[in-house]
C-alpha cells in the first residue's frame, strides 16, 4: 500500500482536539468583541476615540461598498507585489553569491547583516531625496525592508546544504552547475521559504509605513486619512482590513507550499 | 573491474598535527568479488571507502580501478551511505532516477529503468512515496536501487544496514547477496558487525584500531545463500572475531606511542 500525505489513522484522533481549540477561539473573539461593545454602551471614553465595534462595522461596510476600500487594497498590493518581486530576485542571487564566494560574504554579508539593525522605513528620507516624490520612492523602500532576509537564508541555507548530499550527487555523476539546480537549491528550499514568508511579512510592514508618510492610493493612505477626519471608526476599520489582507496573502503564497515543503524534508511540524 | 590499492595512507589536519586515520593499505579486489571490511569504529575502513569512491583523496599511495588511477568520484564506483542519503525532495522513484537523469537519458527510459529497479528491491508499489515516509529499512533499498541505477561496476557499502533491526537487515542480507549473485558487480562492504561480514562476504578483511592496518584475512568458502545464524557461520564469525581482539592487542602493543 503507498503511503498518502500524513497518516489517515491518526486523523480521526487529532480532531476533538482541533474542535476544541476552535471552540476556545470562537469564544475568546466573542467576549473580546462583546466586551468591546459593552466598554463603548457604558461610554467610558468618548464615542470619537472609542467607537463601537458596530460603528467599526458600518465604516467597515461602507468602505467596501463605496469602492475606496478595494481601491486601498489593489494599490497596496500592486505596489507589494512590484517590489517583493524585486526583492526576491536580488535577495536570491545576492544569498547565492554570499554563500558561494567569501569575499562577497565578507564584503556585501556584512553590510546585510549590519543594514538589519536598521529599520526600512529609515529608508524613506533618502529615498525621497534620491527619487522625488514618486512611487519608486516607496519601491524602494519596499525592496530595501525585505531583501535582507531574503538574501540572509537563502545564504544560511544554500551555506548549510548537508555535505552528504553532495557527494552522494557526485558519485552519482553530477557536476558542477548541475547540483544548482539538482541538489542545493532544492536542499536549502526550506530555508529559502522562510526567509521568503519573513521578507514578504516586512514587504508589507514597509509598504505600510511608507504609505502612511506618504499619499499614495494604498490602505496606509486610508489609515492616515481616517485620522484626519477624525474617523476612528474608519481607522479602527482600514486596520481591519490591514490585518486581513496581512493573514490571507500569507496564507495564499505559503501556508500550502510551507506545510507541503516541512512534510517532505522531514521537518518538524509537518 | 579488478581494485588496487597501493600504499594508501590516510592523515587529517588537526590542531596538534596531523592524525593517522589509515596506516599503507595494500589490498586487492579481484572483479566480481565480494569482499568485506571489518574493524573496530574509527579504524579508518569508512575512510578507505571514500577513498575507493574518490570522494576522499588520499595523503599517500594510489587506488587502479582497471589499471588507472582514479580521479575523483564516478558512476562506476558508487558508495552506499550509512544513512542512505536520500535527496527528501525526490520520490523513490525520482531517487533512483537521480544518476540517469545526470546521464542525460530521456524520461521514458529513466522511467522504465527506475521502476525495474525498483521491483529488483520489492518496493514496486512505493514508487511515488516520500522519502520521510519510508522505513528504514526501505530506504536502504531505494539507496541500493539507486546506485545500481547508473550500473555501477563497484558498489561500496558503508554499513548499511547498521541501523535496521535484526529481521530487515537479514532480509536485506538475502537481497544483497540475491543481487550480487546476479549482477556479479565488485562489492566492498563495511561493517563492524563480524556475522555479517561473515555472510556476506567471499573474504573478510580485519583491521586495527587507529590508525587502520589489515592485520587479518579471512577467506569464507560456504555455500550460498548463508544466514546469520547458521552454525558454520557463527563458527567463522568466532575465529574472526578472535582475530579483531588480537589486532586490538597488536596496536595497543608496546612498540605503539598510545596514551
Amino acid at each position: 500500500m503507498a503511503p498518502r500525505t500524513g497518516n489517515p489513522s491518526l486523523r480521526p484522533l487529532t480532531l476533538p482536539r482541533e474542535r476544541v481549540a476552535w471552540l476556545r477561539r470562537a469564544g475568546f473573539f466573542l467576549g473580546l468583541v462583546a466586551l468591546w461593545e459593552l466598554l463603548a454602551l457604558l461610554r467610558v471614553w468618548p464615542d470619537y476615540l472609542f467607537p463601537a465595534p458596530t460603528r467599526v462595522l458600518e465604516s467597515l461596510v461602507q468602505g467596501f461598498r463605496d469602492g475606496t476600500f478595494l481601491i486601498g487594497i489593489r494599490g497596496s498590493l500592486g505596489r507589494l507585489a512590484e517590489g517583493y518581486l524585486i526583492s526576491t530576485v536580488i535577495g536570491l542571487t545576492l544569498g547565492l553569491l554570499m554563500a558561494q564566494m567569501r569575499w562577497v560574504k565578507d564584503t556585501f554579508g556584512l553590510v546585510v547583516m549590519g543594514m538589519q539593525a536598521l529599520p526600512s522605513i529609515c529608508w524613506l528620507p533618502l529615498a525621497l531625496l534620491w527619487f522625488g516624490l514618486s512611487p519608486t520612492a516607496i519601491l524602494f523602500v519596499v525592496v530595501m525592508g525585505s531583501v535582507l532576509s531574503i538574501a540572509q537564508a537563502t545564504e544560511d541555507g544554500v551555506r548549510n546544504t548537508p555535505p552528504i548530499y553532495l557527494r552522494a550527487a557526485r558519485n552519482l555523476g553530477a557536476r558542477g552547475w548541475q547540483l544548482y539546480p539538482r541538489v542545493i537549491l532544492p536542499s536549502a528550499l526550506p530555508s529559502i521559504l522562510t526567509g521568503m514568508k519573513l521578507g514578504w511579512s516586512f514587504a508589507w510592514r514597509s509598504l505600510m509605513a511608507g504609505e502612511l508618510l506618504y499619499t499614495l492610493p494604498g490602505l496606509g493612505a486610508l489609515l492616515s486619512m481616517g485620522r484626519e477626519l477624525n474617523d476612528m471608526s474608519r481607522v479602527v476599520a482600514v486596520m481591519l482590513v490591514i490585518v486581513a489582507v496581512g493573514l490571507l496573502t500569507d496564507q495564499l503564497l505559503f501556508g500550502q507550499v510551507e506545510r507541503r515543503v516541512r512534510e517532505r524534508w522531514g521537518l518538524a511540524g509537518g | 573491474m579488478t581494485l588496487e590499492v597501493r600504499g594508501v595512507e590516510k592523515e587529517f589536519p588537526t590542531r596538534d598535527g596531523p592524525l593517522a586515520a589509515l596506516a599503507s593499505t595494500q589490498l586487492t579486489v579481484e572483479d566480481g568479488e565480494f569482499i568485506c571490511l571489518v574493524g573496530p569504529s574509527g579504524c579508518g575502513k569508512t575512510t578507505l571507502l571514500y577513498i575507493l569512491a574518490g570522494l576522499e583523496p588520499p595523503t599517500r599511495g594510489q587506488v587502479l580501478v582497471g589499471g588507472h588511477p582514479i580521479a575523483g568520484p564516478d558512476p562506476s564506483r558508487v558508495l552506499i551511505f550509512q544513512e542512505g542519503a536520500l535527496f527528501p525532495w525526490l520520490t523513490a522513484q525520482g531517487n533512483v532516477e537521480f544518476g540517469l537523469r545526470m546521464k542525460g537519458l530521456p524520461r521514458e527510459e529513466r522511467e522504465t529503468r527506475a521502476r525495474g529497479l525498483l521491483r529488483t528491491v520489492h518496493l514496486e508499489s512505493f514508487e511515488r512515496a516520500w522519502i520521510h515516509h519510508l522505513s528504514g529499512g526501505m530506504r536502504q533499498r531505494v539507496a541500493l536501487a539507486r546506485a545500481l541505477a547508473v550500473d555501477p561496476a563497484v558498489l561500496l557499502l558503508d554499513e548499511p544496514f547498521g541501523a535496521l533491526d535484526a529481521l530487515t537487515r537479514e532480509r536485506l542480507h538475502q537481497e544483497l547477496q540475491e543481487v550480487w549473485l546476479t549482477t556479479g558487480k565488485t562489492m566492498v562492504f563495511v561493517t563492524h558487525n563480524v556475522r555479517e561480514a561473515v555472510v556476506l562476504g567471499d573474504r573478510v578483511l580485519v583491521f586495527s584500531p587507529r590508525p587502520g592496518r589489515i592485520v587479518a584475512e579471512h577467506h569464507i568458502r560456504l555455500p550460498r545463500p548463508r544466514h546469520a545464524e547458521d552454525l558454520a557461520t557463527a563458527e567463522h564469525a568466532a575465529r574472526i572475531a578472535l582475530s579483531l581482539r588480537l589486532g586490538g592487542e597488536m596496536a595497543h602493543g608496546p612498540t605503539d606511542r598510545q596514551p
